[in-house]
């Protein structure tokens, strides 16, 4: 675009303040001239070896899903054409259902959780942003990021199990009646796979709202101080407009954190007990690899990747519209 | 800015409740790692007679050292060739905008959101049909090949912003396109490089599904899925357990401390632009 512009270009130049120096702007349409003799191929050539690795290892990946979702197919012998059969199942079939519909409840747990008391404790650590404490905080709250999540997995299992760390604080402060094995029974395993997730967005999330309350110009909070706002005022009229784009990133980030969770669940119920925390993710992996149904596996696979999309798109919509 | 007393003092308390919490799994795995192995302790109770032991045993039960050989190795196949591919393509996509670079880039942004789980199946066959199922390459290759939509985007959101006057005035002097790359926008690009350096290192040492469905060794795969393999292996022995993970977290603790300030300018940079 910039470069069938010339005069546009001098103009830019002939601004206060621009950076180039006159001599170049004046001889910058030879230059041009020069930039295109380039061979066309030049650029192609720069982007092959990137459009190479996706094609192979993304691309026909991709595509052989779609194929392989229309078969009936073990891995190893003949495979029979089905058409959308594979499909039908995973919208009938009330074990693959309830997979999907737990993969919505865990985005109460990945996402809402994280971007609501985000917000809540960005808002309240504001004023404190930029001191000492905060950045020792920036450092410690990131942890849950770095560390893999099998990891967390791990560290949490144990949290959770009968005789860890969340029972030993329920009971003391006196709640010794809902002391259980949180992740091993059939009402308590999914919200629970749920607060690993909390814990590992939560940190992420409220250093992103944070980072975003510090572009806000000040001189707001201060005219709504001065006109009576109180905390809750501002917070509704003036933090959430302003952070709508960060709020956006924080939704994404979690809801696709949510649908494609498969290393948490892996490592703390496996999809147990029972099918309570069976998720799209693991679902896919089971069905592939143990139950060698890749047909059924890779339909779900295009489900998956369609509701990611169906959830990630209007999102993104949503929060670039307002923001320009 | 107006600020009470009041609001400073329950951000204080708030900050420090929320840290407390982000650490808690690990002091919670500190203190069960030094009872005595094989026994079921409470999840924060500080033993009477801390077994440090634990920590030698799990090192060598985990064959450490083999694992961070092969995390290593991994790490080194997959970031420098992925940085390079991808600061080439965003240069072109991005800076040289040849004709149809808008679609190449669309091509990119498809794969952007794509869950992994999604192609690991037909991934898995294809890498079979390569011979390359329990190599390190299994892992390599497809992230390679994965991280590219988010590379390329990430490279190419630094080249659309570097002026095309500059590139004009190293034509002039006789610059050819690759000295242009090279010589002028490569080291440019360094900052830009080193925040995706940082976040390609952790994705891939933190990789998880791709090491236990393409490879069976644990010791040929990344930290995460030898992580996965300790647990099945060791799950019983809370104690050890606790250890081993412990040691496993390590490597990557250290290198985040280290680089804390990259790391979290990256990761914040990373999930924005993502």
């Amino acid at each position: 675009m910039a470069r069938q512009l010339p005069d546009t270009s001098i103009i830019d130049s002939s601004q206060p303040g621009s950076e180039a120096p006159a001599v170049l702007s004046a001889v910058r349409s030879p230059a041009r001239r020069v930039g295109l003799r380039t061979g066309r191929w030049v650029p192609w050539m720069l982007v092959a070896p990137a459009l190479l690795v996706y094609s192979v290892f993304v691309l026909r990946p991709l595509a052989l899903t779609f194929q392989y979702s229309l078969y009936d197919w073990n891995g190893i012998g003949p495979s029979t054409w089905v058409g959308l059969d594979n499909y039908v199942r995973v919208f009938t079939d009330p074990d693959l259902v309830k997979t999907i519909a737990h993969a919505f409840e865990l985005i109460v747990f990945f996402s809402a959780i994280p971007v609501l008391l985000g917000l809540a404790i960005a808002s309240t650590i504001r004023q404190i942003a930029a001191s000492r404490l905060a950045y020792v905080a920036r450092t410690v709250l990131f942890l849950p990021q770095v560390i893999p999540l099998v990891a967390a997995g791990i560290a949490w299992s144990w949290m959770l199990s009968s005789t860890g760390v969340v029972n030993q604080l329920l009971s003391l402060i006196g709640l010794d009646g809902v002391t259980r094995a949180w992740l091993g029974e059939f009402s308590t395993a999914l919200p629970a796979v749920g607060v690993i997730g909390a814990w590992v967005l939560l940190g992420l999330c409220t250093l992103l709202l944070l980072a975003g309350m510090s572009k806000i110009d000040p001189t707001l909070y201060e005219a709504a101080r001065m006109d009576g706002a109180g905390p809750l005022r501002e917070f509704w009229h003036i933090t959430v407009p302003s952070l709508r784009q960060e709020i956006g990133v924080c939704v994404t980030v979690t809801v696709i954190a949510a649908l494609a969770a498969f290393d948490i669940v892996y490592i703390s119920t496996q999809g147990g007990p029972g099918n309570a925390t069976m998720v799209p993710g693991l679902q896919i992996y089971y069905l592939a690899f143990t139950e060698r149904q890749i047909g059924a596996a890779s339909a779900l696979a295009v489900v998956l990747m369609v509701l990611v999309l169906a959830c990630v798109l209007p999102i993104q919509r949503l929060t670039r519209e307002e923001s320009s | 800015m107006i600020v009470t007393r009041r609001e400073v003092l329950t951000g204080r308390a708030l900050l420090l409740l929320l840290m407390a919490m982000t650490i808690l799994p690990f002091i919670s795995l500190f203190t069960t790692a030094l009872h005595q192995s094989g026994t079921y302790p409470l999840g924060l109770d500080w033993p009477s007679n801390p077994q440090w032991g634990n920590f030698t045993r799990a090192f060598d039960v985990a064959h450490m050292d083999e694992l961070l050989k092969s995390s290593v190795l991994i790490v080194a196949g997959v970031v420098p060739a992925s940085l390079l591919i991808a600061t080439m393509a965003g240069f072109a996509i991005g800076h040289l905008r040849m004709v149809g670079s808008r679609l190449v880039f669309l091509v990119f942004l498809l794969g952007l959101t794509l869950p992994f789980e999604g192609i690991i199946t037909p991934l898995y066959f294809q890498v079979r049909q390569l011979g390359l199922l329990n190599t390190r390459w299994a892992i390599i290759l497809p992230l390679i090949g994965l991280f590219m939509p988010f590379s390329v985007f990430w490279m190419r959101a630094h080249f659309v912003n570097m002026p095309q006057d500059l590139s004009d005035a190293a034509r002039i002097d006789g610059a050819n396109t690759r000295q242009l790359f090279w010589r002028i926008h490569v080291p440019l690009a360094m900052p830009a490089l080193s925040s995706l350096a940082i976040l390609l290192f952790l994705w891939t040492w933190n990789q998880f599904l791709l090491a236990i469905v393409l490879v069976d060794d644990p010791l040929k795969r990344t930290m995460a899925g030898a992580l996965g393999a300790f647990q099945g292996q060791w799950g019983t022995d809370i104690p050890l357990l606790c250890a081993g993970s412990l040691l496993i977290l390590t490597p990557t603790l250290i290198i985040f401390i280290i680089f804390q300030r990259r790391f979290v300018a990256a990761l914040l940079q990373g999930s924005l632009k993502g």
